[in-house]
């Protein structure tokens, strides 16, 4: 992945879910931000499901199969890695990811410019 | 290496089917591979065509896309005929000029839609069915028509006759012979099928032959048959067979069959050495096979054959099991009885629309064929005894009777030879399922992606499962029972885990015995389980992140990511004032209604963001949730009763009321449906629902374990005559029993059917108390019952709960544009992607109507 140019506030840590996602408006994309305290992470991936074409993932269970942390999608119930936001059933799908850090409590999203 | 180039004409499922499967084999890297499809778009399931007409999205039929070719480096020319073959040259070329040499050629062209050469057929508006334009075309006619005919009641006939109904015309059908499906079908089960396919509406000619179609004077077309009848219609489909597609072969001088179809050798292989044919345009043996495992077979002997591997086609099967307009129709062997010497047994039930006929050998020793229409339970079971060449039982007949006792006459994984066919599609022998589990590979979900059974019509899932859980508890293997892999126990481990060590939250349980962070399958179990022992509130910030999709916005979430709303209707009685309410919040929030089969109604098409206020608006109202999102109590549906009915002995309404919001709220390990008739008709179809109550002249009969659904059960009746203090006695104790003891997500039909001991085991452990729990039972039922809050009301009244997890964007008040709706009879749908790629071309309007 190449740096991204520009770092985009779009909530405090307080106002994510641990365990569960929340979704962001970043430049106009849906961005899924998931929050797992017991590993002491977070991801972004994008919250659109592609398999139902609906705007959805933020609203999935997380949890981790074979060790990869995951999001459920709450329609047919595929699995994404929050990692890569690779599609654990069927290889040829992806969903995009981002960059996201923890900045002073500010989670901030990557964007490329 | 040099590689060799290997040519496919044809992308249609056996096309893909044989690329798929080469690309997979070991023999791929010898091989350049070009494919020519004819059609704008890949390789599509033609099989559940139908489907379209629901969804108008052509990526739900797509079997595979171009990243596939792609990444396999397979060229794939789409919307390109193939036009001539110069066998002289080995040079394949297109209809735009494009020349492609071949070392090796496949022929997988399929078959075109027969049309009889009948004066008028090719008037407006007169259509075949068979690809996606195919079906552009019949929509777009179906807007303007009123009637639509059919001509050919075969498989494929009602299949399209049933997308007419769909779209909304008065559908008849006109068959030549004079049944429907007269090559599946006996004298018997055609009259069945046309029974039930008329109790659907659908208007059936049978023995009609069609000599012309002309004018007509009411509708556009007006057919004419050869007894002088005569049938009008706007649009005709004609589905009166198929023929293979060979006009290439011919041109190229391969051997054709005298009726059509490109000849080939048990190697697939035709009078061309280097040429191969496949699927429906294929003739072997004299024989078109027009049903997808054939072509299917074929493919993947081809792709043996090319790795020099010595297999052979021998010819296909065509038993066949499939639902027609819902009804249930199967297929097997002899099903016309044609066998010297053959006999029958039979049965029918004219009630319930259900014929069975095994045709067994002279001795009764074999099963030569079998029709079943209406029930093909018995499907999986018979076919296995015609293809393995069983022994029957000593009474046959006791594979189609009806289960009276609970036992039906199926088939045991472990009476099935090594040789039995267990996956048709993927033609996967139990023999194979051996190996694998000879080498360690135990889990089912190994076996299935290895062997792809059960992947593709799904229909062997079942008896997959029986055969792998069978063989491993026969190699003493325990068959584990394993929630997930974060914990190693069962639900019902869990449960008493939780019980006896007072866990109450999950990250507890999961760090004192689990592993990992959790996942879609435990975590929803073990909310269920805390929610049925301590009932906290399932929103709180320790059990929110555990629910699933719906209960976790305590709404149900729907393909399009808005939500459905369904406030609780005790008993289904309504005041004309909450009846009123309930329309003026679906007008006020421009939602879609409609009335649910449990006596309730639904309201589709909410936002996120608009859920707390529309139940601010029905709380305020005085309702409640109806748990519609949740496993748990759904509903007590109920007749009229005593107090109106001229037939009724007991108040059903009375009693529906009190045991719904008695049990309202109760977290279960699925739906909990109930129902209570006033009287021995029946109304409330109390005995297809897990409790139903049947009044009687002295009391109430109490009926558990039915169900209803994709798999249905009849209830068994569980004790007579009660008062109702007992009857809710024993319901107490039976919900908590079954809560405490049931897997994750099953129902208490196969949760009794599972029981060992069953019925009689149940009851001596609800009515004569053998465990020594029911005490407990009834306590821990008393104390969900004191604890009961609506979860809506709950919710209202928590700021941060609203602010946080019913707001759309985390950091914006923008709502979803993805949510696009349009208008159908009058109400709210979401739009298709095509409606919305069109809405999008033309922006603002739209949002205003959501």
């Amino acid at each position: 992945m190449t740096e991204p140019t520009v770092w985009i506030r779009v909530c405090t840590l307080k106002d994510l879910e641990p365990d569960a996602g929340v979704c962001a408006l970043v430049e106009g994309e849906q961005v899924a931000i998931f929050y797992l305290p017991r590993i002491d992470q977070v991801y972004a991936i994008s919250n659109f499901d592609p398999f139902s074409g609906a705007n959805v993932l933020a609203r999935g269970l997380t949890g981790s199969l074979g060790g990869e942390p995951v999001v459920a999608s709450p329609i047919y119930k595929q699995h994404f890695s929050l990692k890569t936001g690779r599609c654990l059933e069927d290889g040829q799908v992806a969903v995009p990811t981002y960059p996201v850090r923890i900045v002073h409590d500010w989670v901030e999203v990557g964007v490329s410019k | 290496m040099q590689r060799k180039k290997l040519v496919v004409i044809g992308n249609g499922m056996v096309g893909h089917h044989f690329i798929e499967a080469l690309v997979q084999s070991p023999c791929r890297n010898e091989f350049e591979l070009v494919v020519f499809g004819e059609e704008p778009r890949p390789a599509y399931d033609r099989v559940h065509l139908t489907s379209y007409f629901a969804t108008r999205n052509p990526n739900d039929l797509a079997l595979t896309n171009l990243d596939f070719y792609r990444s396999h480096q397979v060229t794939l020319y789409l919307g390109e005929r193939v036009i001539e073959i110069d066998r002289s040259r080995k040079t394949v070329y297109s209809q735009h000029g494009r020349a492609e040499s071949y070392d090796l050629l496949v022929l997988a062209t399929g078959s075109y839609p027969f049309v009889p050469p009948i004066p008028g057929h090719d008037r407006p508006a007169c259509l075949v069915y068979r690809t996606l334009e195919d079906l552009e075309a019949i929509i777009a006619e179906a807007a303007i028509s009123r009637r639509g005919v059919v001509i050919g009641g075969g498989l494929l006939g009602l299949e399209a006759a049933k997308a007419l109904m769909d779209l909304g015309l008065e559908t008849h059908v006109v068959e030549f012979a004079p049944r429907l499906m007269a090559v599946q079908l006996d004298e018997e089960g055609g009259a069945m099928l046309r029974r039930k396919v008329e109790a659907l509406g659908l208007i059936v000619h049978a023995s009609k032959n069609t000599q012309a179609i002309a004018e007509g004077s009411f509708y556009r077309h007006r057919l004419e048959f050869a007894d002088g009848d005569c049938l009008e219609a706007d649009l005709v489909v004609f589905s009166a067979g198929i023929r293979p597609r060979d006009e290439l072969a011919r041109k190229a001088g391969l051997e054709v069959g005298p009726r059509g179809g490109i000849v080939v050798d048990d190697c697939l292989r035709t009078s061309d050495p280097e040429i191969y044919a496949i699927g429906e345009c294929a003739l072997w043996n004299n024989q078109i096979f027009g049903l997808v495992a054939p072509g299917y077979h074929m493919a993947k002997v081809l792709v043996g054959h090319l790795n020099g591997q010595t297999t052979y086609f021998a010819g296909a099967d065509l038993s066949t099991k499939l639902k027609l307009m819902g009804v249930e129709v199967g297929a097997i062997g002899d099903s016309h009885g044609r066998t010297p010497g053959a006999r029958d047994f039979v049965y029918k039930n004219e009630c319930s629309g259900i014929y069975k006929r095994l045709i067994v050998s002279s001795d009764g020793q074999k099963l030569l064929g079998a029709v079943l229409v209406g029930d093909t339970e018995p499907y999986d079971a018979l076919l296995q005894y015609y293809r393995s060449g069983l022994d029957l039982p000593q009474q046959p007949e006791s594979l189609i009777l009806p289960a009276l006792h609970g036992k039906s006459g199926g088939l045991g994984p472990d009476a099935l030879p090594a040789s039995a066919t267990i996956c048709s599609c993927h033609n996967v022998s139990k023999e194979r399922i051996l190996e694998l589990i000879d080498q360690g590979v135990e889990a089912l979900a190994d076996i299935k992606a290895t062997t792809r059974a059960s992947t593709g019509c799904g229909g062997c899932a079942g008896l997959l499962k029986s055969v792998v859980e069978a063989e491993l508890k026969k190699r003493g293997v325990q068959v584990k029972k394993d929630l997930c892999e974060h914990f190693p126990y069962s639900r019902q481990e869990l449960y008493h885990i939780i019980r006896t060590e007072e866990i109450h939250t999950f990250d507890e349980l999961l760090t004192k015995h689990g592993q990992g962070l959790g996942c879609d399958v435990c975590k929803p179990a073990v909310a269920s389980i805390l929610a049925s022992y301590w009932n906290e509130y399932v929103l709180s910030d320790r059990h929110f992140k555990l629910q699933d999709t719906n209960d976790f916005r305590l709404a149900n979430m729907q393909k399009d990511g808005t939500y459905s709303v369904v406030p609780r209707i005790p008993g289904g009685e309504i005041t004309p004032d909450k009846l009123i309410i309930l329309g003026e919040v679906a007008k006020k929030y421009g939602l879609y209604t409609k009335i649910t089969g449990a006596q309730r109604i639904d309201l589709f098409g909410a936002r996120l963001e608009q859920l707390p206020l529309i139940w601010k608006d029905l709380v305020e109202a005085g309702f409640e949730s109806g748990h519609a999102y949740a496993k748990a109590l759904r509903t007590v549906k109920s007749c009229v009763g005593s107090t109106w009915c001229r037939y009724g002995v007991q108040d059903s309404v009375g009693l529906a009321i009190l045991l719904e919001n008695r049990y309202k709220g109760l977290r279960a390990p699925h739906k909990i449906k109930m129902a209570v008739s006033g009287c021995t008709r029946e109304c409330a179809e109390a005995q297809g629902k897990d409790v139903g109550v049947i009044a009687t002249d002295k009391g109430w009969n109490l009926y558990v374990c039915g169900n209803g659904g994709m798999k249905p059960r009849h209830a068994d009746l569980f004790a007579t005559d009660l008062d109702t203090d007992t009857l809710i006695q024993y319901i107490d104790r039976f919900l908590m029993f079954y809560v405490r003891t049931a897997d994750r997500l099953q129902r208490t039909a196969v949760w009794l059917e599972n029981l060992e001991g069953g019925l009689e085991y149940l009851r001596e452990v609800i009515i004569e108390d053998k465990l020594g729990i029911c005490a407990e039972l009834e306590q821990q039922m008393q104390r969900i019952i004191a604890s009961y809050e609506c979860e809506w009301k709950k919710t209202l009244e928590n700021e941060e709960i609203l602010r946080k997890r019913f707001r759309f964007f985390v950091n914006s008040d923008a709502t979803d544009d993805n949510v696009v709706f349009v208008t159908e009879r009058g109400q709210i749908r979401p739009a298709t992607l095509e409606e919305k790629k069109r809405l999008k071309e033309i922006p603002l309007e739209l949002e205003a109507a959501s």
